[in-house]
C-alpha cells in the first residue's frame, strides 16, 4: 500500500531522516498496518459526527491574569545551544 | 494561516489573453494579523512583552516543553467577539482551535494553535470590503540572523526569542474586494481606525502590532474570472503596501503583456529596491494537516460573553461619520477624513471642546478645514503629536470667525504654531497679523494703490472691472495680508464712486 | 517491623501503621528506596538518593513512597518518557496530578521505565532497555506502564502512577498481577504528562489492591486552571466497602469475548470470575458493542496522528538531544532519526500520512466517527447494564521478544483496553487468577464518573478472589 516515495514524502513532513534499510522495513510494516486500519473504510459513518472531543467542558477559558515566568536561565537551561540570551540554531535561510 | 488548504478567494488560473487586453484591474484581497492588547498571552499567563530582554517573559507552554497545555485568553476572545460584531460578522456560538503542523524556529510546539473549518466570526464587512473571516491564534517568537557563529560549525546562525511568541493575534481575512493600491491603504486605515477605537490593538504597523499581508491578482477590465494570485508578505507600513501591491500589479501587468503567466507564489516586497522576490522554494510544499487542537475544548459563546462584548462596543468610524455629518454638518470629504482616521477625529473633538467660542455646526467645518491645513504642515499622522494643542486651533479658527485675523493671516500664524507652539492670540499681537479693516484704515492703502496704477484706476472707471486684482494686490502686499480681499474691493468701489 | 513485614504491607496499610506509631514514614521511604535501588527488572530509570527535604507526611498519605512513571514532569528530576531524545533531561515544573498527590503526602521513591513516549504494549521500546516481569522474568511486564506494574508486583515500591491511552495501565497490571486504574477522561490533569496523544491520555494508579487505587485516585482527580480539558471529578472518591454485588447487572459484550486471540487459559479465569460475580449476587448478561472490532483500527489512526504532532516539538532545539548540523532541516531530520526509537518513527509516520493532505478523510476524520459509534454503542448498553467486563488483555505475560518482530501483532494486545479509552470511559484490572503461573487480568468499566461504582464492585471481587501476589514479591526478594 504505502510504497518508498511515499514514505519518504512522509518522513520529509515529520522532518523524520530514514536509513535506507529504514525506509523499507516502514514501507512494509506501514502497508501492514494500513491495511488492518483499512477495515473502517467499509463502515457506513455518513450519519455520524466526529468525535474530537470526548469530554465537553462549559468554560474552560483563562483569566487574562499575568502569571510567573520562568527565569531566563531556567528557560535555556536545557538547550543544546545558547546565545545572546536565546536559543541558537542553525538559520532557516542557510543551505 | 497561510491559505493553506484554506478556504480562500479563487486562484484559478489562465486570466485573458495577452496581446489584445487595453487594461487589467487588480483583485486584492487582504489578510491582516492583529496583535491584541490583552494583559497575557494567548494560552499561557505570560504578560505580553514590549521590549524586554530575550526570554524573560517564557513560561513551559509558550516554550513548549514537554507536558505543558494551553488553556485560552478569556479576554482574547472577547476582543475577537468584539471585532467580530464591529464588523458585522456572524459570531459562531461553537468555535475551535486547530493545529496547524509545521516545522520552524519560531514555533515552539512543531505547530501553531490557529482556528481553521470553524473560526469565530464570519462574513461581514467594513467599509466597501467584504470581511470573510475572523479568527484567533498564537503569534511565532521572533528569530534573529545573527551571522556566522562558532556554536555551530562556523556556519550561518539565528538566535530565537519566545518573549514575543504566544501573542495573541486575531486574523482578518477580506474577500478580493480591493482593486487599487490605495484603496488597500485607505481601507488599512479605517480597519486600523476600527480596532483603536475598540482599543483591541495597539494597531501600530511600525512595532508589528499591524501586519498585513496581500493577495493579488490581476484580470482584463471587464472580466468575471480571477486570475492566479500571489501573495505579497508582512509588509509593515501604510506606503510600503501601496507601493508593494503597485509593483506586483506592474509586475503580474508585465508577464501577462509578453504572454508569460503568473506562478501562484509567496512574495516579498524590499521597500528599499522596489525588488519582489519568492520567499519559499516551490519544492517545499507545505501541507499543515490541521486536525482539531485535542487540548482545548470548543469555545461556546454564552448570553454572558455576547452580552459584555455588545456592551464594550464605542462608536465606530461609521457612525462617527454620520454623526459628524447630520449633526455637525460637516462636508461629506471632512467627516469621511475625520472618522476613519481616528486620530484626526480625536483631535477634532478635543478642539470643539476646547473652543467655547465656536458653536456648531457654524465653527465645525472651518475647524475641519483649519485641521487639513494643520496636517499638511505637520510632519506626521497625528496631529495631537505637533506643537499646535487643540486649544490653539481653536482660538485660531476663533479669530477668523470673527474677523480679527485673516486666512492668509491665520496660515502665517499657523506656521509659527507649527515651528513654536503657543497662543495664536499673542502671536498675533507680537507680529501685528491683526486683520486690518474699515475705511479709516484700509482707504489711504487703497488710494496709494490706484494713485501708483493710473491706467488701471481708468480701466475700473471705464466699468471694467478685471484687473482690481492688481489693487487689491497692492493692498495685501502693503497690509502683509492682513486686509480682507472683500472688504478691499467694497472700499475701491467706494473710493472710485461705482 | 522488618523489612518483609513492611513491604508486606498495601499503602492504605502503612497509613495505619504509621497513624498508629508502629511505622516510621522515614524507615518505610528508605526500606523502599533500598529495595528500588538494588532492582534488578529494570523497572527504575531514577531513584531518590536521600529522603527530600519537603516530604510531606502530616499530609493523609503520610509520606508512603510513591513511583513515578518516567514521563511525569517532575522538577528537578529526570524526566525523559523512556526516550532517548529526552535523556537527562530535567524539567523545570512538576506535572499537576504529582504535584497534588505530594501535597497529600505521597514521596517520590523513582522514576519508572516505560516504553519510549507510552507506545508499547510490552516494555520493550524503551530507550533505557526492557522491564522483566518479576513473576517470569523471561517475560515482559506489559505495557506502556511497564516499570511501574513491575514495581509494584514486585514490592520495589507500595504503588505507582501509570499513564493509559489504549491500555497502558490495565494491561501491565494485569500481566503483573496488581489493580490499575484507567480513570474517566478529564478527571484528572494532564498538565506535566509528556503527551503521546492528547484526547486519550489519563493518568491513573498503580496499586496492589483495590482500596489503594482508590486512595490514590482520590487525591489525583481535580480541575486545574493548568489543563482546560480537566473537569475533576462529581463525587468524591470513597474508598470501597462493598463485599456483595447484588442486583448489579454485568455485561459482557460478545464482540470482545468470543474473538479469536484469546488465549484458553485467559477465558477460563475470565469465567471463573463471572461465576465468582454470580456467586456475589450480580446477574451477567450478554451485551453488544458493534463497532469494537474497529476500534483498534480507530486508535491507531487517531493516537499516531495526535502522536506526530505532539511529537514535533522534539526538534533539538530548546531541550533534549541534538544532532548538529550546518543546515536547519539537517539538524531536524539528524535529531529525530537519532533520538527515536523504531516505534515511535513508526507511530509518528502513520500519524503524518493520516494527517496528511487527500488521506485525512479517509483515516483520521473515519477513525473519529468510529470513534462516535463507540461512544454511542456503551452508552446504549449502559442504559441496560451498571459495568461491562472482559478480560484486559488476550493473554498473559508473553516472552520478552516474543512480539517485537511483528507490530500488528503486538498492536492487537490492547484490543480489550482500547475501546474504553475512546470512549473516554472509565476502567479498572484486577487480577483474577493465573493462568500457566501467570496472573489474568480482569477489566471492569462504567460509564463515565462511575468510578466510585467499578471500585465497589472490584473491591467486592477482590475479596471474594483472594488473589495471591506475594510471589512476585518474594521472588524478587529473594533474590535481592
Amino acid at each position: 500500500m504505502l510504497d518508498r516515495s511515499e514514505v519518504l514524502h512522509v518522513a520529509r513532513l515529520a522532518r523524520l531522516r530514514l536509513d535506507d534499510e529504514e525506509v523499507d522495513r516502514m514501507a512494509g510494516e506501514l502497508s501492514s498496518i494500513l491495511g488492518h486500519i483499512a477495515a473502517i473504510a467499509a463502515l457506513d459513518l455518513d450519519d455520524v459526527p466526529p468525535t474530537s472531543h470526548v469530554v465537553e467542558v462549559e468554560s474552560a477559558l483563562r483569566a487574562d491574569e499575568p502569571g510567573p515566568c520562568l527565569d531566563r536561565d531556567v528557560a535555556l537551561a536545557q538547550a543544546p545551544a545558547v546565545q545572546d540570551g536565546g536559543f541558537l540554531v542553525p538559520s532557516p535561510q542557510a543551505g | 494561516m497561510n491559505g493553506g488548504g484554506m478556504p480562500s478567494d479563487g486562484t484559478e488560473r489562465g486570466a485573458g489573453g495577452p496581446a489584445e487586453v487595453a487594461s487589467y484591474e487588480p483583485v486584492i484581497g487582504l489578510e491582516i494579523h492583529v496583535q491584541l492588547r490583552t494583559r497575557t498571552k494567548m494560552f499561557c499567563s505570560c504578560p505580553l512583552s514590549f521590549g524586554e530582554p530575550p526570554n524573560t517573559h517564557t513560561c513551559p507552554v509558550c516554550l513548549g516543553l514537554p507536558g505543558s497545555l494551553p488553556v485560552a485568553n478569556a479576554e482574547a476572545i472577547h476582543y475577537g467577539l468584539m471585532i467580530g460584531l464591529a464588523v458585522g460578522s456572524e459570531l459562531a456560538p461553537r468555535s475551535i482551535f486547530h493545529r496547524k503542523n509545521y516545522f520552524y524556529p519560531d514555533l515552539p510546539k512543531g505547530y501553531q494553535i490557529s482556528q481553521y473549518d470553524e473560526p469565530l466570526c464570519s462574513g461581514g464587512r467594513l467599509g466597501e470590503v467584504r470581511i470573510h473571516r475572523v479568527h484567533l491564534e498564537e503569534d511565532a517568537a521572533k528569530l534573529t540572523h545573527v551571522g556566522s557563529s562558532g556554536r555551530i560549525h562556523g556556519s550561518d546562525a539565528s538566535v530565537v526569542d519566545f518573549n514575543r511568541g504566544g501573542t495573541p493575534l486575531a486574523e482578518i481575512v477580506t474577500e478580493p474586494d480591493v482593486r487599487s493600491a490605495e484603496q488597500a491603504s485607505e481601507w488599512l486605515r479605517l480597519l486600523r481606525t476600527t480596532l483603536r477605537q475598540l482599543g483591541v490593538s495597539d494597531v501600530n504597523m511600525e512595532e508589528g502590532s499591524l501586519r498585513c499581508d496581500a493577495n493579488i491578482s490581476i484580470r482584463p477590465v471587464g472580466t468575471t474570472q480571477l486570475g492566479t494570485k500571489t501573495e505579497l508578505k508582512n509588509m509593515n507600513s501604510f506606503r510600503f503596501i501601496e507601493r508593494g501591491i503597485r509593483a506586483e500589479v506592474a509586475r503580474q501587468e508585465a508577464l501577462l503583456r509578453a504572454g508569460e503567466t503568473v506562478t501562484q507564489e509567496t512574495l516579498h516586497f524590499d521597500p528599499r529596491t522596489e525588488a519582489i522576490t519568492s520567499l519559499r522554494s516551490k519544492e517545499e510544499a507545505h501541507d499543515y494537516r490541521y486536525f482539531p487542537e485535542p487540548d482545548l475544548p470548543p469555545v461556546r459563546i454564552t448570553n454572558e460573553m455576547l452580552h459584555r462584548a455588545r456592551t464594550a462596543m464605542p462608536e465606530l468610524p461609521a457612525a462617527r461619520e454620520t454623526r459628524f455629518a447630520s449633526v455637525l454638518g460637516l462636508n461629506v470629504e471632512s467627516a469621511r477624513l475625520l472618522s476613519w482616521r481616528a486620530e484626526l477625529g480625536d483631535y477634532f473633538e478635543a478642539a470643539l471642546d476646547a473652543g467655547a467660542s465656536m458653536h456648531p455646526p457654524a465653527g465645525a467645518q472651518p475647524l475641519a478645514n483649519w485641521i487639513s491645513e494643520l496636517t499638511a504642515r505637520h510632519d506626521g499622522d497625528d496631529p495631537a503629536d505637533s506643537k499646535v494643542t487643540p486649544q490653539a486651533l481653536a482660538t485660531l479658527v476663533g479669530l477668523v470667525g470673527s474677523k480679527k485675523l485673516t486666512q492668509g493671516g491665520a496660515k502665517q500664524v499657523l506656521d509659527r504654531l507649527v515651528a513654536e507652539g503657543g497662543d495664536p492670540a499673542a502671536i498675533v499681537d507680537a507680529e501685528s497679523l491683526g486683520a486690518v479693516g474699515g475705511a479709516d484704515e484700509l482707504a489711504p492703502v487703497v488710494r496709494a494703490a490706484l494713485e501708483a496704477n493710473p491706467d488701471v484706476a481708468a480701466k475700473l472707471r471705464d466699468g471694467d472691472m478685471k484687473p482690481i486684482g492688481v489693487i487689491v494686490g497692492y493692498v495685501m502686499k502693503e497690509t502683509r495680508g492682513r486686509a480682507d480681499g472683500g472688504e478691499v474691493t467694497a472700499i475701491v468701489r467706494a473710493e472710485l464712486g461705482l | 517491623m522488618d523489612v518483609q513485614e513492611i513491604i508486606g504491607l498495601t499503602a492504605a496499610q502503612a497509613i495505619a501503621a504509621i497513624e498508629r506509631g508502629d511505622l516510621d514514614a522515614v524507615e518505610l521511604f528508605s526500606a523502599y528506596r533500598r529495595r528500588a535501588e538494588e532492582d534488578e527488572l529494570g523497572a527504575f530509570t531514577w531513584v531518590a538518593e536521600h529522603l527530600p527535604a519537603d516530604m510531606h507526611a502530616d499530609g493523609p498519605l503520610r509520606g508512603v513512597p510513591l513511583a513515578v512513571k518516567d514521563l511525569f514532569c517532575t522538577a528537578g528530576i529526570p524526566s525523559q518518557s523512556g526516550s532517548k531524545i529526552l535523556e537527562g533531561y530535567l524539567p523545570p515544573y512538576t506535572a499537576t496530578s504529582v504535584a497534588r498527590l505530594e501535597h497529600a503526602g505521597a514521596t517520590i521513591v523513582g522514576k519508572t521505565n516505560q516504553d519510549e513516549f507510552a507506545m508499547g504494549s510490552s516494555n520493550e521500546n524503551s530507550a533505557f532497555g526492557p522491564v522483566l516481569n518479576p513473576w517470569d522474568r523471561t517475560r515482559v511486564p506489559g505495557g506502556s506502564s511497564g516499570g511501574s506494574a513491575a514495581a509494584v508486583a514486585a514490592g520495589l515500591a507500595p504503588w505507582a502512577l501509570g499513564t493509559d491511552t489504549g491500555g497502558s495501565i490495565r494491561q501491565p497490571a494485569a500481566l503483573c498481577g496488581i489493580v490499575g486504574l484507567k480513570p474517566t477522561y478529564g478527571t484528572v490533569s494532564r498538565y506535566g504528562m509528556i503527551a503521546f496523544a492528547s484526547s486519550l491520555d489519563q493518568a491513573g494508579p498503580l496499586t496492589r489492591d483495590v482500596t489503594d487505587a482508590a486512595l490514590l485516585y482520590r487525591h489525583m482527580v481535580g480541575t486545574d486552571p493548568n489543563d482546560a480539558t480537566a473537569v475533576g471529578h462529581p463525587e468524591e472518591i470513597r474508598l470501597p466497602t462493598a463485599e456483595r454485588l447484588d442486583g448489579l447487572r454485568l455485561g459482557v459484550p460478545t464482540e470482545l469475548t468470543s474473538g479469536e486471540g484469546l488465549e484458553p487459559g485467559v477465558l477460563a479465569a475470565f469465567e471463573a470470575t463471572l461465576e465468582t460475580a454470580r456467586g456475589l449476587g450480580a446477574t451477567i448478561e450478554e451485551c453488544s458493542l458493534h463497532s469494537a472490532p474497529h476500534a483498534l483500527s480507530a486508535y491507531y489512526v487517531i493516537a499516531p496522528a495526535e502522536a506526530s504532532s505532539n511529537l514535533a516539538r522534539f526538534d533539538g532545539v530548546r531541550y533534549g538531544l541534538r544532532r548538529e548540523a550546518d543546515d536547519l532541516v539537517s539538524m531536524y531530520t539528524g535529531t529525530r532519526h537519532d533520538g527515536f526509537g523504531a516505534e515511535v518513527k513508526r507511530r509518528i509516520l502513520i500519524g503524518t500520512y493520516a494527517l496528511s493532505s487527500g488521506y485525512y478523510d479517509a483515516y483520521y476524520g473515519r477513525a473519529q466517527r468510529v470513534r462516535t459509534l463507540i461512544a454511542r454503542e456503551f452508552a446504549s448498553v449502559f442504559e441496560r447494564c451498571d459495568l461491562v467486563v472482559t478480560p484486559t488483555s488476550p493473554g498473559v505475560a508473553f516472552e520478552l521478544g516474543a512480539k517485537t518482530a511483528d507490530p500488528l501483532a503486538m498492536y492487537l494486545n490492547d484490543s480489550f483496553t482500547v475501546p474504553m479509552s475512546l470512549a473516554g470511559i472509565p476502567a479498572i484490572s484486577i487480577p483474577c487468577g493465573l493462568s500457566e503461573d501467570l496472573p489474568v487480568g480482569f477489566q471492569l468499566a462504567g460509564p463515565a464518573f462511575s468510578e466510585n461504582r467499578i471500585l465497589d464492585a472490584a473491591h467486592a471481587l477482590e475479596r471474594a478472589i483472594g488473589f495471591d501476589g506475594s510471589p512476585a514479591r518474594t521472588r524478587t526478594g529473594a533474590t535481592s
